[in-house]
């Protein structure tokens, strides 16, 4: 059962994260009609509440609640009470006052939206990322898109695999892992998946301890580029502070970075992913970035549709009867 | 300046209890009249006494809190020196020491007067820590010497340390020459690098900046490296790892006068609680795992740590309806002090009760200087000790036995900001006599 909140990826346990990906293959395939929008959560109103700056983001999570026919209040921090000095506790209440059924929330603070919960009564709360603790959204579209991939590899269909297709893969994860939120998500998603997952970064830029993640640690890119399906790049975090636990940015991507050369020595199947923004020269090189392996823009594209199943499995509770005859 | 405590006139009788005298656990009656315990010994009488029946019970002296924040002056809307004094007459405490890290700062004799001035009068006697730097910035000195002649003992920037070492020495050594103490929260906020946790794996979990071990032990190093040097008397401040404790065990057994307190939020709960992201389980030092606070009850047990000191720390529900690392650091202790202690210690290690009381009372009298033996610089009556004959009344009543739960609302303070909250614990405060008047009569204040 998924819900009542998506705070985190591991209360959603691998069945959890496959029943969503399936959700969001059907939604993918209503996206592909050209009456895109279906009513699924018609007369439902979804708020979206970001404390810290987005595009991608928020467009995604408004454009499925949108696609899913629920009505969307926006809040931008810039325009609010927040700026006048309201907590955020207080801003939940009044948000809660306009009578919403959802609130998806971005704060810089890890935990924010699981305060929410305690603070708000039967609206159901989405996390949008929180400080560097997750991102769930983020982490379920990126399972969905290299699934999608891999499917379409094989020739095969991505809902009908479950979870099969990471078994055995090998997932290397690079850059700021401490301060990402991204990371954290990716790591509980791919783990729950059963793919094997690196983490690899300097040491300032990896989590103090990952005790119980079951991943392996690397300082060292190079030594896995030979034998890996997928590289997640992150990107170095400099407003959070990352900037400090380096030495230089020519330094990290000395090391760290997604350059031409590293590309080429990853086998020819290997996939790229990166969350966005891209910091171009830094941790992806342009070429890279645009390299048909690299599958940042059909991430982006997956949000919505992974959004959409997010949203639909929370409010409608779960039933997916509307989408047969949907198109007749 | 002294304070000109008044005893309370009037003859109370405590009947049936079990009384730590000066040659241990005694079944006796205590008979105090105008404030002074005047007879110890079995079937008691007097006419016209109030008769309070503690049959079951252990009498003992009031504890002594070496770290209270009344928030008076400047956080008045989270605790006064009545209410803070009130909460620590219902947690058995007789007197406290008031941080100073208050807006204004304890920094000069006005305000440490008018803290004084408006202690006189409260449910528990209160002395006053003053600032070591002007302001708490960590730079200049603050007038120490004037301060003393107040009869300030203790100084600390508490909230945070001393961070520039060649400032912490000239304070030890400043402090050695008055004869009074050096007392540091120890925390190089440079390790600490603004970590709001344990730096560990909750804080990697849960993805909240974290403050490793080291930030306070590097501290703690270096302050008994200077005190050792210069022969100064340092106090450490609410120790919380296994390495600081292993540090002050290996500095008093090298010689170094040094004294240390921990709380018990430390031995009592551990960093998995922040998993709810309640910042009511943010608290400075962060809460730690298990084998920190292990770490502590074997120092508490050992003698390397002197005191049991609450840091009672009271906070507005809405600071504390704050996201994570944005709400203020502290939880409130007064009142859970003696039973999360007792639980912890008596009956989970088996402490006696007379070592309890020494970490509770006696210990923490010495250190701030409210002992019999000491001049009791304020003016103030002797804390700590045993029941005696000749004594003033600053006697605790406790019933072992019995049950409470914890209910923030309930609490005296004005914060709720509470830990504990629902906790069923054992061992209860009866009653708190101070100077012989009865302030908390039966669980309840009288005032």
């Amino acid at each position: 059962m998924i819900g009542p909140h998506l705070l985190s990826l591991e209360d959603l346990g691998t069945e959890g994260i496959v029943e969503i990906l399936n959700v969001a293959e059907s939604f993918a395939e209503v996206e592909r009609r050209t009456m895109k929008k279906v009513p699924a959560l018609k007369g439902k109103v979804v708020a979206t509440l970001f404390f810290e700056e987005s595009t991608r983001t928020r467009l995604s999570f408004e454009t499925a609640a949108k696609r899913l026919s629920a009505d969307v209040l926006s809040l931008s921090v810039a325009s609010s009470s927040v700026k006048k000095g309201e907590s955020l506790k207080d801003t939940l209440k009044t948000i809660e006052a306009l009578g919403i059924d959802a609130v998806i929330i971005r704060h810089r603070s890890s935990g924010a939206p699981l305060q929410a919960t305690r603070w708000l009564d039967d609206i159901h709360v989405v996390n949008a990322g929180d400080g560097w603790h997750e991102h769930p959204s983020q982490g379920l579209l990126d399972a969905f898109t290299v699934r999608q991939a891999w499917a379409q590899a094989e020739g095969v269909d991505a809902a009908s695999t479950g979870s099969e297709l990471f078994q055995g893969k090998r997932i290397v994860i690079v850059g700021d892992i401490a301060h990402s939120r991204v990371a954290r998500s990716d790591v509980l998603a791919y783990q729950a998946l059963g793919a094997h997952v690196t983490l690899c970064a300097p040491a300032t830029l990896l989590p103090p301890s990952v005790k119980g993640w079951g991943v392996e640690v690397s300082t060292d890119l190079d030594d896995l580029l030979a034998d890996v399906d997928l590289v997640s790049v992150l990107r170095l975090q400099a407003e959070r502070g990352s900037g400090e636990c380096v030495p230089s940015l020519r330094e990290f991507t000395n090391s760290f970075g997604m350059t031409t050369a590293r590309t080429s020595k990853l086998p020819p199947h290997a996939l790229i992913t990166h969350p966005g923004p891209m910091v171009r020269g830094i941790e992806i090189a342009s070429e890279v970035a645009d390299d048909p392996r690299c599958l940042v823009t059909t991430q982006v594209h997956n949000g919505v549709a992974v959004r959409m199943a997010v949203l639909f499995l929370l409010l409608s509770g779960g039933s997916m009867a509307f989408t047969d005859g949907e198109g007749s | 300046m002294t304070t000109d405590y008044k005893l309370a006139q009037g003859t109370l009788l405590l009947t049936g209890g079990t009384v730590l005298g000066s040659d241990g656990p005694v079944l006796a009656d205590v008979l105090i009249e105008d404030g002074i315990i005047t007879a110890i010994g079995q079937g008691l009488s007097a006419p016209d006494a109030e008769v309070l029946d503690v049959e079951g019970c252990t009498v003992g002296p009031g504890f002594v809190d070496l770290h209270t924040h009344l928030r008076e002056p400047g956080k008045e809307q989270a605790e006064t020196i009545e209410t803070g004094t009130r909460a620590a007459a219902l947690g058995g405490y007789t007197a406290v020491v008031a941080m100073p890290n208050t807006d204004p700062v304890l920094d000069s004799a006005f305000v440490v007067r008018a803290v004084l001035g408006l202690g006189a009068t409260a449910m528990a006697e209160v002395a006053v820590a003053g600032a070591i730097t002007v302001g708490r910035n960590g730079q200049e000195l603050a007038p120490m010497a004037e301060l003393s002649r107040l009869g300030v003992v203790l100084f600390t920037d508490d909230g945070s340390g001393v961070q520039n070492g060649g400032v912490a020495r000239r304070a030890l050594e400043y402090c050695r020459g008055l004869g009074v103490t050096y007392a540091e929260h120890c925390e190089d906020l440079g390790i600490a690098a603004g970590g709001v946790v344990h730096e560990g794996y909750w804080s990697s979990k849960l993805g909240l900046p974290g403050q490793p071990a080291s930030a306070e032990e590097a501290m703690v190093a270096r302050d008994l490296l200077l005190a050792g040097e210069l022969g100064a008397h340092l106090h450490l401040l609410h120790l919380s790892t296994e390495g600081s404790v292993d540090l002050v065990r290996r500095a008093k057994a090298a010689g170094i006068n040094v004294t240390a307190e921990a709380a018990p939020h430390h031995f009592t709960l551990t960093d998995e609680s922040i998993a709810s992201f309640d910042a009511v389980y943010k608290v400075n030092p962060p809460l730690r795992p298990a084998h920190h606070g292990d770490a502590v009850v074997a120092g508490l047990l050992d003698g390397t740590i002197d005191a049991i000191a609450t840091d009672h720390a009271p906070h507005t529900p809405e600071t504390k309806d704050l996201p994570f690392d944005e709400a203020p650091p502290g939880m409130l202790g007064l009142e859970t002090s003696f039973s999360l202690s007792y639980a912890r210690l008596v009956l989970g290690e088996g402490l006696s009760m007379e070592g309890l009381f020494d970490l509770l009372s006696t210990n923490p009298a010495r250190i701030a200087k409210l002992d019999a033996a000491s001049d009791r610089p304020f003016g103030q009556s002797e804390q700590g000790g045993r029941i005696t004959v000749g004594r003033t009344a600053n006697v605790v009543v406790i019933d072992p036995r019995a049950t409470w739960t914890v209910e923030g609302s309930s609490l005296a303070s004005l914060a709720q900001n509470t830990p504990y909250e629902g906790r069923k614990l054992q061992g209860v405060i009866r009653h708190t006599i101070l100077r012989g008047e009865v302030v908390v009569r039966n669980g309840e204040p009288t005032r």
